[in-house]
């Protein structure tokens, strides 16, 4: 059974009102955080390292190694968590958000507690109303229940949490952006190093963290970090949240152990429940936008975060699962994932602020019938200049990964779909649309 | 235009969690955007000099963020995705279809978006930032008429959401 509800047991257990401070008690909430109130922060660091957990938003670091690299005796120090989730079909962070916000906030408590941090942040994507409603309730139900706020349960420790919005931009689920826009600048990435845990909010020691992987830390330590870290498979451990989306019977989030493999997330019965009405998997995007893609006869590969990029040059970065079906044109997906990069470079860097656009313009001529036969070389090289080799994991001219992901769907319409740009030359426009392929 | 009383003191409450003030500007901006319905200059002098801000330092943030409306979008904020789950779902038709319908539409801004991460419910839309799913182009525009005919409560159009959570109440 490849589904394991951990983090998602509340949201099971308790559908109509698992976002409440009496859901959350009921079903063991802050009981983590009590525990982690009587213990040394470096031996919750230690379960946490013994969990196995590496970050959920998409790169995949090792969470308890991130902790300590921020310096000794400097304080203050702040956690700032990352939930301005973007990435397309990316929408785990916002249920997470909605429907459990309180699991969110003993993982920032617990969190809070093992670095030394008194002030955290939470930079909530601007666009999830419901989900900043609910966190902000659950911030101040936490503080009457004595959870949050001055001396905390008597331990002496000191802990707030500000809940800040963002407006739109996805380069702010990029760190360094993501700081400098709660400074209250435009969200453009920084250089680095330094790196935030060294000097990050305010030129202070910042740890910055995901939603998911901070709503695991309770789970952790009620568990214990060597039972958490027993499930899954090399060094991927514990579970993750897939969200599948696209031409699929049951889009969804799934809460999977990991090493199990995306046939069983997209097609078992209780999960995606397969393709509608009874079609192939043409293709799919296995995580999240930024990730170059598979086909159907891939379907067999394992969620290992490692494996996928060392075997087929992918990853499952934000745990989003595109599918599409044989009536899914790949230059058009191409084209408007294209677009999404186009409009959400900063434009900081050069390379991918006219790169993105030139990737856009071509693969639009393409897919609307004014392609020429050179434009596939001319998109790779294009993508060249953002991400030289364009291998994977990539190379980068620019700062931070916006750029480089741009290029994902052009090495995957090269590497998968020559065949069909040419039949759009050829035919002078989409054979999809035009019914030649449908 | 100017916050009103309650807004200013929320503004203020706002101001005072942050270490370094400058970091309430988005919040600010929200604020009254949700009071006005988009940001005005007024808006943006006053903010700056809530903050120690430049006017021109305070609309080069604005500038950045896509949910700040520089211009009056009416009342309602309609927002479709056509990313690329909405792509196969139906979204772009779904946009075209409101577009035209609402064209002549004062209180209706149809604006295209990017994913809503709310690709379960394909094709999705926000009305001011409160989600509605699975659509067709009659749902949605019932759920719009919905919201026109005061049948449905419409959020502000920065989304409403101001709370102050942490240091003091608003």
């Amino acid at each position: 059974m490849p589904v394991r509800r951990i983090i998602t047991r509340r949201i099971h257990e308790r559908p109509d009102d698992s976002w409440t401070i009496d859901a959350a008690l009921a079903t063991g909430g802050y009981e983590a955080f009590k525990q982690a109130l009587g213990m040394e922060p470096e031996a919750i660091r230690g379960e946490v390292e013994a969990g196995g957990l590496r970050g959920r938003g998409g790169a995949g670091f090792p969470t308890a190694t991130k902790w300590s690299f921020l310096p000794e005796g400097s304080y203050p120090r702040y956690l700032v968590v990352n939930a301005d989730e973007g990435e397309p079909s990316t929408f785990k962070d916002r249920m997470l958000l909605e429907c459990d916000p309180h699991g969110l906030v003993e993982g920032i408590a617990i969190a809070s507690y093992t670095i030394g941090c008194n002030t955290a942040f939470v930079y909530v994507r601007g666009e999830f109303a419901l989900g900043y409603d609910r966190l902000v309730a659950a911030v101040e139900a936490a503080r009457e229940k004595g959870f949050l706020g001055q001396n905390i349960q008597g331990s002496g420790f000191d802990l707030d949490i500000v809940v800040h919005r963002g407006a739109g931009a996805y380069i702010c689920g990029e760190e360094t952006a993501l700081l400098s826009s709660l400074e209250g600048f435009h969200g453009m990435p920084r250089i680095r190093p330094p790196f935030p845990a060294v000097e990050g909010l305010y030129a202070k020691p910042t740890i910055v963290n995901n939603v998911e992987t901070l709503a695991t830390l309770p789970h952790i330590l009620a568990m214990g970090g060597a039972e958490y870290g027993a499930i899954g498979v090399e060094r991927s451990r514990g579970t993750r949240l897939f969200s599948v989306s696209g031409t699929v019977n049951r889009p969804g989030n799934y809460e999977l152990e990991l090493g199990s493999t995306f046939r069983e997330l997209i097609e078992s019965e209780e999960c995606a429940g397969g393709v509608l009405g009874g079609g192939q998997v043409k293709f799919f995007i296995p995580g999240g936008a930024s990730s170059q893609w598979l086909l159907g006869e891939h379907l067999d590969a394992v969620l290992d975060m490692d494996a996928v990029m060392q075997q087929y040059g992918v990853m499952l970065g934000s745990g989003a699962v595109m599918v599409y079906d044989e009536h899914c044109c790949p230059v058009r997906v191409a084209w408007r994932l294209a677009k999404f990069f186009a409009h959400e470079s900063c434009g900081k860097c050069t390379p991918c602020r006219e790169g993105t656009g030139w990737i856009t313009r071509v693969l639009h001529r393409i897919e609307t019938g004014h392609g020429r036969k050179e434009d596939l070389d001319l998109l790779l090289d294009v993508g060249d200049n953002i991400s030289p080799g364009l291998n994977a994991p990539f190379s980068q001219t620019t700062i931070c990964p916006l750029g480089p992901s741009s290029v994902s769907p052009v090495v995957s319409l090269d590497k998968f779909f020559r065949d069909e740009v040419e039949e759009h030359v050829r035919l002078a426009g989409c054979p999809y649309a035009s019914g030649a392929r449908s | 235009m100017s916050f009103n009383d309650d807004n200013r003191r929320r503004a203020r409450a706002l101001i005072e969690r942050y270490p370094n003030s400058r970091s309430a500007v988005m919040m600010l901006l929200h604020l009254a955007q949700d009071q006005d319905g988009w940001v005005s200059p007024e808006a943006i002098a006053e903010i700056a000099g809530m903050l120690d801000l430049t006017p021109a330092e305070v609309l080069g943030v604005c500038s950045f963020y896509t949910m700040y409306k520089r211009e009056p979008v009416g009342k309602y904020v309609v927002s479709v995705c056509t990313n690329v789950t909405c792509l196969v779902r139906g979204g772009p038709e779904l946009f075209e279809a409101l577009g035209d319908h609402y064209a002549d539409d004062p209180d209706v801004h149809v604006e295209e978006v990017e994913c809503l991460a709310a690709c379960d419910g394909a094709p999705c839309m926000q009305v001011n930032y409160d989600y509605h799913l699975n659509l067709t182009t009659e749902t949605a525009i019932d759920t719009v008429d919905g919201y026109k005919s005061g049948a449905r409560k419409a959020r502000g159009v920065s989304g409403g959401a101001v709370g102050v959570a942490s240091g003091g109440s608003a």
